[in-house]
């Protein structure tokens, strides 16, 4: 028997902000994600979009002890920075899959371009494995990256298409993503 | 306690020979065409004997030894689906004469589970089936002692066949031939090994795990699960998993959105990802984080050792 529920274990979050259109705003917003033991690992500015409220969309990909998480999210209200969204979601933000089976001949590009039009995710890396060929069963591994707390959304749609073209899902156990 | 023993295979065999050393007496055991009977106690050894040498453990017939004076049936004939016959007639007849019945078969608890308690209900013995998850885990029996209403989910690796076939493919880089064939010639996968790969064996366990933790509110059976399974898995997908650190597992999972197994993807290192034919069971507690019990999941001794105990605690 174990126990693998550790709190000062370390994993990912995506938090959602809101900036001004101002200089400084972003190096601001990054300070107390460091003062409290996070180590960003991206930082996705969505330049041209705009939130409702005029503000500039940002979305940070950052990695922390468990126990801190809430304490870095409050730091960087108390330095005004609007936080929409902050990793409450059980799940990560990205989310791997295997398609096995004819992944190629059955236009592998639809199949990406399927999964990212009907989930809103973005395809962020793919590998495929055929060693036979083009015609053999070949099995692609495909990470996806979604909004917080989309990925299911994500699973159903690379699960649709892949029914559609006969192919087999292999899909993560997503419990366990950031826990296990 | 005197053990009427049904089914000659690997578990009821095991369940005859070790019985003696739980102070048990086995005064009935029966194959599926004959039957050693004896209200004193049989001689497990030279029924056993017969069996090898002459196909039979005894002279009487295998209805005699469900008539035989026993305080408990333990019933471990072949696990048949749909109407879980005739292992579910054997523990009709036992409850009806009001004697216990502790189940190895998980034929009438996973397609039958409503009967299966109407039937214990009106009977002054009671049922118990923990050699039906996971072998020698404790799985149930901590679910029973922790209360099904505190576990809100149940998954883990429930087939141990399926998962020596994943562990030597991701291992080895071997095909799914070639591994199967070489589990067959270990013995660690059957002549028919269908129900391991395809899936079924795990569903079965599963949807056990589901009518315990439901509690009655919700019945399943075999056809409430969603049952995917392992073969013909291309090794090219375990090497893409592992390139990224994972590793695929035949996984069974059931919980409130019901019973479902799969080939899933989990972290190459991670609680889930046991090797070899070892069985692992993740409950999901409300008060407690997240209980791991992981061990033999099949054989013999393995699974007696689970009826063995299911019989002391009918003792209590």
């Amino acid at each position: 028997m174990s126990d693998d529920a550790s709190s000062s274990e370390v994993r990912a979050y995506t938090v959602r902000l809101e900036l001004v259109d101002e200089p400084g705003e972003l190096l601001a917003a990054l300070g107390p994600i460091a003062e409290n033991g996070g180590n960003l690992l991206s930082v996705f500015h969505e330049r041209g979009s705009l939130t409702p409220r005029g503000h500039i969309p940002v979305e940070v990909d950052l990695e922390c002890p468990q126990d801190r998480f809430d304490a870095l999210v409050a730091d960087l209200r108390d330095a005004g920075v609007n936080v929409i969204r902050a990793g409450a979601e059980r799940y990560g933000e990205e989310v791997t899959v295997l398609l096995v089976g004819n992944v190629i001949e059955t236009d592998f590009s639809e199949t990406l371009s399927f999964i990212e039009e009907n989930a809103e995710a973005s395809v962020a890396d793919v590998s495929l494995s055929a060693p036979g060929g083009t015609s053999e069963v070949a099995s692609a591994r495909l990470r996806l990256a979604a909004e917080t707390g989309k990925t299911g959304e994500v699973v159903a749609a690379v699960r649709e298409v892949a029914d559609r073209k006969d192919l087999r899902v292999v899909e993560p156990l997503t419990e366990l993503e950031g826990s296990a | 306690m005197k053990l009427a023993v049904l089914g000659a295979g690997a578990v009821g065999r095991s369940v005859a020979d070790l019985a003696g050393e739980y102070g048990h007496e086995v005064t009935a055991l029966a194959d599926s065409t004959s039957a050693a009977v004896d209200s004193d106690g049989i001689d497990v050894a030279s029924a056993l004997a017969e069996k090898d040498e002459e196909g039979r453990v005894g002279d009487a017939a295998p209805e005699d030894a469900l008539d035989a004076e026993y305080d408990a049936l333990v019933e471990a004939t072949p696990t048949t689906l749909g109407d879980a016959q005739p292992g579910f007639g054997h523990v009709r007849t036992a409850l009806e004469r009001d004697r216990h019945v502790v189940l190895a078969n998980k034929g009438p608890v996973a397609e039958r589970y409503a009967d299966l308690r109407e039937l214990e209900r009106e009977s002054e013995a009671s049922v118990r089936f923990e050699a039906t998850v996971g072998g020698a885990i404790p799985v149930l029996s901590t679910i029973e002692d922790y209360g099904p209403e505190t576990i809100s989910a149940a998954r883990g690796v429930l087939n141990g066949t399926a998962n020596f076939v994943l562990s030597r493919m991701a291992a080895e880089g071997l095909g799914y031939e070639h591994v199967l064939a070489e589990a067959q010639d270990l013995g660690v996968a059957e002549a028919d090994p269908s129900f391991d790969v395809n899936g079924t064996d795990a569903a079965l366990k599963c949807v056990i795990l589901a009518n315990v933790l439901s509690e009655g509110d919700r019945e399943y059976s075999l056809d409430d699960a969603e049952v995917e399974g392992i073969e013909q898995l291309p090794g090219n997908a375990l090497d893409l998993a592992g390139e990224d650190g994972r590793t695929i597992r035949l996984i069974g999972e059931a919980g409130p959105e019901g019973v479902r197994v799969g080939p899933r993807l989990v972290p190459e290192n991670g609680t889930l990802a046991v090797s070899g034919t070892r069985n692992i069971v993740q409950l999901e507690t409300d008060h407690a984080g997240r209980l791991n019990l992981s061990g033999r999941g099949a054989g013999g001794p393995e699974t007696a050792t689970a009826v063995l105990a299911d019989v002391n605690r009918l003792g209590l």
